[in-house]
C-alpha cells in the first residue's frame, strides 16, 4: 500500500500520521508538500492535523487553495481514499471533498483528551462493524460539526455518518461531555456521498501502538488496507 | 572620537533619558567615562538594554559560578541558546527553562504565549527539533479578583502558541499563593534533540561572513521588554501594554521546519534567535562569543511599519526572528529554504574584525515606504565588549532574614474529622487536579507521549533518533518543581528540596536523570534580605545538584518580582531531563491491582508541618520551623528507586510531596479508583493530622506484587534507605489506621473539581 500524506504549512500531526501508516502499519508512506502538484502514485491519501497556515481566517481555509489541492480533488473525484484527520477533516470540509463545517468547541477551549466513538457505518475506512466502540485521542479547538437539518437528514439518509460520539460503552452522550465539542448528531466523522472520502476529529494516528496505551486506531488504517485488496 | 549621528527627533542623550532607561547614576558614569564621550541615542538604548538586569545578570552573575556544570554527560552547559546532556548513540537533548513573569502580568495570553514561543526558539537555534514543553506557573491566591483571568489567559497562550507549533506539552506545575498576587510567574521549559556532532552555536564566526535576517518583520512591540523584566511593579504597570509581544506560533513553525533544514545544508557558521533586546543582544552576544565585531546595515531590516529609528530596530522584541551568519557564497541555499517556507531573509550585515557592535542608517530614508534614498551614517559604534563582560557586576549586600530565629515548630490544633479533612485537601487549588490546565495542551502530538500528564511523577516521551543507520527510539523523562514556601522558610533548604524533588519525580518513572536548567524566580536584588535568599538558595541548588548528580547545564534568571514593594516567595524553579534504559522500565504513580502491597521508602515524618500546604491554609501564612531536607538520604533513595525501577519489581511509585503522606496515598487511588488500607510510618510521637499532612522530603510510596516484597527490602536496605511494609492495595476506600476512612469516589471528585471555583 502506498499513501501520501500532505504536508501543508503549519500541518503538525504529519509526522504522527506518517509514523503510524509507513512504521507501524508497515506501508510505504511519503509527504507531499503543498507546493507540488502530483500525489505521485498514492493508493490512499492522508490530510493531517494542525494549524494550517495558522489556522487564520478560519480553521482550514486557506489550505483549500494549495497547488496540491487540485491534485487532492482528481483523486478524490477518481474514488481513491482519502482520509482527514482533525485540520485535515477541516480543510477537507473547506475544500468542498465534504458536507458540512467544523467550528468552535461548544465550551470555547481547545480540548485534548481521550474519547469513545461508535461505528455508524461501514466504509473502506470502517470496516470493523457497526456499532463497534473505539477510544481515540482528541486535539482540537474547532471541532463542533455542524449541518443544516436538510444536510443532517441527508447525511444520515446516506448513511454517511462514519462515527458518533459515545459512551465507553457506546451509548449516545445524551448532552454529557461524552461528546466533547458539541457536534450536531454527536458527530465525529462523516463520509463523503460516495464514501472514498472520510474526515474526522479524532486522532486514529495517535492511538496505533501499544506503547501509546492504545492501539484502536490502527483498526482503521487496517481496513483501509483490506479495502485496497493488500491483505 | 565624536559621538555617533541621532536621528532626526531623537534628542541627545542625558542623565535623565539613562535613568529612563532603567540605568543607575553610577552606571551612567560608567558610560561617559568608558567612552570617552556622551552615547548617542540610540547607543544608550543598546547600552541599557544590554546592562539591564536581563540581559546582564548583573547582580546574579558572580552567584551563579557556584552551581555545578560539569559531568561526563554535559555537551553543552550554561552559556549558550540552551544546554544539553548525552543521551547516547551520538544524541544529545538540548533544553533550557526562561521565564515570561512580567508580560504575563501585563497580557497573560500574548505574554505565556511568547515565552513559550521564546524557548522553543532557543531550543531550536542549537539545531534541535523540539520535542516536548513544560511549564511553571505562579498565580495569587485563588478567591483574588485577577486570579481567574490570568490563570485562564496564560494557559490559553500556552496552548494556542505549543498546539499550533506542534509541540507535545506534556506536564508542568502550579501553585497559588498570596505573594504572587501582583507578579504571577510564567516560566517555560522545552527540550529537544539533535545530533551531538551537528549542535549550532550562537557565534558570528567567519570575518566577512554575510549576517541574514530571517523570519518575520520588525514593528515597534516590546520596545525595552527586557528593562521591563528587569523592574519592580508598580501603579503604573498597566501602563505598559506596548512593551509585551504578541505572537505568531504559525511563523514560528515555518521558521522550525526552515532552519532545521537550512542547519542541514552546513550552509551557516552560526546562528541566533532574537530574544531580549532582539537584534540588538543576538548581534553582540554572537560576534561576543566569536571575539569578533559585527557591522549591521539597519537600511537592510525587515520592516512591518513606516518611520522606524535605529533605536526603535535595535531594542525591538517582534518575535519570530532569527540571525544567522553564512558561510561566505552560501547565502543562495539559505535564501532558497526560505522561498521553500515563504519566509523573508535579507542580508543585513558583516561579521568584522574590529571587535565593536557598528550600526549604520540613513536619515530620512524609510524602505517601507520608499522615501528618500539610503546613504548611511554610523548610528551606533561600541565595543562589544563593553556591552557583555564590562558590564557592571554587583556583589550586592546581603542580610539574612530577621525572623529566621523565630520560625518554630507549629502544629496547628488537630482537626476533628481527619476523613474530611483530606478530602477538602486533596481537592484545594494546590493539590487537586490540574486536568482543566493540561487538558488545554496537546500533550500527545508527535506521537511520543507514553507517560501523560497526571499519570506518573514526570512525563515519560519517546523521542526519535535518525541517522544513516536508522532510526532510534529513545526515552526521556521530564519534569519541573518548586515550592516556594519551603524556600522562603529556608533558602538554601528549600532549594535544595526542589532539585531532589524534582530528580525524585525523575526516578520515580523509571529514569535517570541526566541535566537541569534552573529558572530562578526573586525580588528586588537591591534589598539585602532578597539578596541574601537569592545566594542561599544558589548555595542549596549547588548542594542538591551536587549531590543527586544533576550538573545545570542552562538556567534563566529573573528578579524584581514584586509589586509596590512586596516581594513573591522566593521561588527557584527547576526542571530536570532524565533517560529511561528501556520504555519497561517507567511506572505511574497509580495503584493498578488489587492485593498489591504499598510499602513506604525513606525515613518516616517527623510530623514537621513547616511550609506545608495544610499549615498555611489553617494558619494563613506561610510560617513553621522549616522541615529541612539531608541529601546523602535523598540520593541514596533515588538511587535505590531507580534500582527498582530498572528491576521492574513495582508496578507504582508517587513521591510524597504538596500535602503529604495522605494526599500522595490519595492520589495513588485517584488515578485508577483504587482503595487502600495502610498504616501511618511513624514512631514519632506525633500528633496524626502532622505525620497526615508533613511535606518533609525524601519519601516514596510504592506497591509492589507481594512476592517481590523480600527483594525489594534487599535492594532498599543494600542502599541504607528506611523500607516499611504499610498496607496493601484494597477495595473501593482508603482507610489510614484508625484516623481517616474514606470511600475514594469522594476523593476523586473533590480531586477533579480542584480548580472549578476559579475557573468556572
Amino acid at each position: 500500500m502506498r499513501v501520501a500524506v500532505v504536508q501543508f504549512p503549519g500541518s503538525n500531526a504529519d509526522w504522527d500520521a506518517l509514523h503510524a501508516v509507513r512504521d507501524v502499519l508497515g506501508a510505504d508512506a511519503w509527504y507531499a508538500f503543498h507546493k507540488e502538484t502530483s500525489l505521485g502514485d498514492a493508493d490512499a491519501v492522508v490530510i493531517p492535523g494542525g494549524f494550517s497556515y495558522g489556522d487564520y481566517l478560519r480553521a482550514g481555509a486557506i489550505a483549500g487553495f494549495s497547488p496540491i489541492d487540485n491534485s487532492v480533488r482528481e483523486f478524490a473525484g477518481r474514488g481513491g481514499p482519502v482520509l482527514g484527520i482533525c485540520n485535515g477533516f477541516q480543510i477537507l470540509t473547506e475544500m468542498g471533498l465534504l458536507p458540512g463545517a467544523l467550528t468552535r468547541n461548544a465550551h470555547l477551549r481547545f480540548e485534548c483528551r481521550d474519547i469513545h466513538l461508535r461505528v455508524e457505518n461501514e466504509g473502506p475506512f470502517t470496516d470493523m462493524g457497526k456499532g463497534t466502540v473505539l477510544r481515540l485521542p482528541i486535539a482540537h479547538a474547532d471541532g463542533r460539526y455542524h449541518t443544516t437539518s436538510e444536510g443532517l437528514a441527508e447525511l444520515e439518509r446516506n448513511g454517511q455518518v462514519a462515527f458518533r460520539y459515545s459512551t465507553p460503552k457506546g451509548a449516545p452522550p445524551n448532552g454529557s461531555d461524552a461528546n466533547p465539542n458539541g457536534s450536531i448528531g454527536d458527530i465525529a466523522g462523516v463520509y463523503n456521498r460516495q464514501k472514498n472520502v472520510l474526515g474526522m476529529m479524532p486522532h486514529p494516528e495517535r492511538a496505533s501502538e501499544a506503547i501509546l496505551g492504545n492501539e484502536d486506531g490502527l483498526t482503521l488504517f487496517k481496513s483501509l488496507r483490506r479495502h485496497l485488496g493488500f491483505e | 572620537m565624536s559621538t555617533p549621528a541621532n536621528f532626526p527627533g531623537e534628542p541627545d542623550s542625558s542623565p535623565e533619558i539613562a535613568r529612563e532607561f532603567g540605568l543607575a547614576e553610577q552606571e551612567w558614569d560608567r558610560v561617559l567615562s568608558t567612552l570617552a564621550r556622551a552615547p548617542s541615542y540610540a547607543e544608550l538604548g543598546v547600552i541599557s538594554v544590554m546592562w539591564s538586569e536581563h540581559c546582564s545578570y548583573k547582580s546574579s552573575r558572580i552567584h551563579l559560578g557556584r552551581l555545578p556544570t560539569t559531568g561526563p554527560q554535559v555537551v553543552q552547559g550554561p552559556g549558550e541558546n540552551a544546554g544539553a546532556v548525552d543521551i547516547g548513540d551520538g544524541f544529545c537533548a538540548v533544553f533550557k527553562m526562561e521565564s515570561h513573569n512580567h508580560p504575563s502580568y501585563i497580557e497573560p495570553y500574548q505574554g505565556a504565549a511568547t515565552g513559550v514561543g521564546g524557548i522553543l526558539r532557543d531550543v531550536f537555534t542549537m539545531g534541535a527539533r523540539p520535542v516536548a514543553s513544560l511549564n511553571s506557573l505562579r498565580f495569587g491566591r485563588p478567591d483574588h479578583p485577577k486570579t481567574p483571568h490570568l490563570l485562564k489567559g496564560v494557559v490559553a497562550g500556552i496552548g494556542g502558541y505549543g498546539n499550533c507549533i506542534g509541540v507535545p506539552t506534556v506536564g508542568g506545575e502550579v501553585q497559588f499563593d498570596a505573594s504572587y498576587d501582583g507578579n504571577i510567574l510564567v516560566n517555560a521549559f522545552t527540550v529537544g534533540v539533535a545530533k551531538t556532532e551537528e549542535l549550532f552555536f550562537g557565534v558570528a564566526e567567519g570575518v566577512g561572513n554575510p549576517i541574514i535576517y530571517v523570519g518575520a518583520k520588525t514593528g515597534r512591540d516590546g520596545i525595552h521588554g527586557a528593562t521591563m523584566a528587569s523592574a519592580e511593579f508598580g501603579e503604573e504597570t498597566d501602563s505598559k501594554l506596548p512593551t509585551v509581544q504578541v505572537g505568531d506560533p504559525f511563523m514560528e513553525k515555518l521558521l522550525l521546519e526552515a532552519c532545521l533544514e537550512i542547519f542541514a545544508t552546513d550552509c551557516l557558521s552560526g546562528v541566533q534567535d532574537m530574544g531580549a533586546a532582539g537584534l540588538t543582544s543576538s548581534s553582540v552576544e554572537m560576534a561576543d562569543r566569536a571575539g569578533n565585531g559585527i557591522e549591521l546595515d539597519l537600511d537592510a531590516i525587515p520592516r512591518r511599519t513606516k518611520a522606524l529609528s535605529p533605536y526603535e530596530m535595535l531594542l525591538s522584541e517582534s518575535q519570530e526572528r532569527m540571525l544567522m551568519v553564512a558561510k561566505e557564497g552560501r547565502e543562495q541555499e539559505v535564501f532558497d529554504l526560505c522561498a521553500k517556507w515563504d519566509l523573508d531573509a535579507s542580508i543585513v550585515g558583516r561579521v568584522t574584525d574590529t571587535g565593536r557592535f557598528v550600526c549604520k542608517a540613513t536619515p530620512g530614508y524609510d524602505p517601507f515606504d520608499g522615501t528618500g534614498e539610503p546613504d548611511p551614517v554610523v548610528v551606533v559604534d561600541l565595543p562589544v565588549d563593553l556591552l557583555t563582560n564590562a558590564a557592571p557586576k554587583y556583589d550586592r549586600p546581603q542580610e539574612a532574614r530577621a525572623d529566621q530565629a523565630n520560625l518554630v515548630t507549629m502544629t496547628g490544633d488537630a482537626p476533628d474529622d481527619l476523613g474530611a479533612e483530606l478530602v477538602r485537601l486533596v481537592g484545594s487549588p494546590n493539590i487537586g487536579s490540574r486536568s482543566w490546565i493540561w487538558r488545554q495542551y496537546d500533550h500527545i502530538v508527535r506521537n511520543g507521549t507514553v507517560i501523560r500528564p497526571g499519570e506518573g511523577d514526570a512525563a515519560v516521551i519517546r523521542v526519535f533518533c535518525e541517522d544513516d543507520s536508522g532510526t532510534r527510539e529513545k526515552f526521556l523523562a521530564v519534569s519541573s518543581d518548586c515550592n516556594g514556601r519551603h524556600v522562603e522558610l529556608d533558602p538554601f533548604g528549600g532549594a535544595a528540596m526542589a532539585v531532589a524533588e524534582c530528580t525524585r519525580n525523575i526516578v520515580c518513572v523509571g529514569a535517570k536523570p541526566l541535566g537541569l536548567t534552573d529558572c530562578l524566580n526573586f525580588g528586588n536584588p537591591e534589598v539585602p534580605e532578597q539578596m541574601w535568599r537569592f545566594a542561599r538558595a544558589i548555595d542549596g541548588l549547588a548542594a542538591a545538584c551536587t549531590a543527586l548528580d544533576a550538573p545545570v547545564v542552562a538556567g534563566n534568571v529573573s528578579l524584581y518580582n514584586e509589586t509596590d514593594r512586596k516581594a513573591i516567595l522566593p521561588t527557584p524553579t527547576v526542571a530536570v531531563v532524565g533517560q529511561l534504559e528501556d520504555p519497561e522500565h517507567r511506572l505511574g504513580l497509580g495503584f493498578v491491582r488489587e492485593g498489591d502491597v504499598i510499602a513506604h521508602l525513606g525515613r518516616p515524618s517527623r510530623g514537621v508541618l513547616g511550609g506545608s500546604e495544610w499549615l498555611v491554609q489553617r494558619s494563613g501564612s506561610v510560617t513553621g520551623a522549616p522541615v529541612g531536607i539531608d541529601l546523602e538520604a535523598e540520593a541514596a533513595l533515588q538511587h535505590a528507586m531507580l534500582e527498582l525501577a530498572r528491576g521492574k519489581l513495582l508496578k507504582s511509585a508517587h513521591d510524597i510531596s504538596d500535602g503529604g503522606f495522605a494526599v500522595c496515598v490519595a492520589e495513588a487511588c485517584i488515578a485508577y479508583g483504587h482503595g487502600a488500607r495502610v498504616t501511618l510510618p511513624s514512631n514519632e510521637d506525633a500528633p496524626a493530622h502532622a505525620l497526615l499532612f508533613s511535606e518533609e522530603p525524601s519519601r516514596i510510596i510504592v506497591s509492589l506484587p507481594a512476592g517481590n516484597v523480600g527483594e525489594v527490602g534487599d535492594v532498599c536496605r543494600r542502599y541504607g534507605v528506611p523500607f516499611e511494609k504499610i498496607g496493601s492495595v484494597s477495595g473501593q476506600t482508603l482507610v489510614i489506621d484508625d484516623v481517616c476512612e474514606v470511600p475514594v469516589e469522594e476523593l476523586a471528585e473533590s480531586h477533579a473539581a480542584a480548580l472549578d471555583a476559579i475557573v468556572s
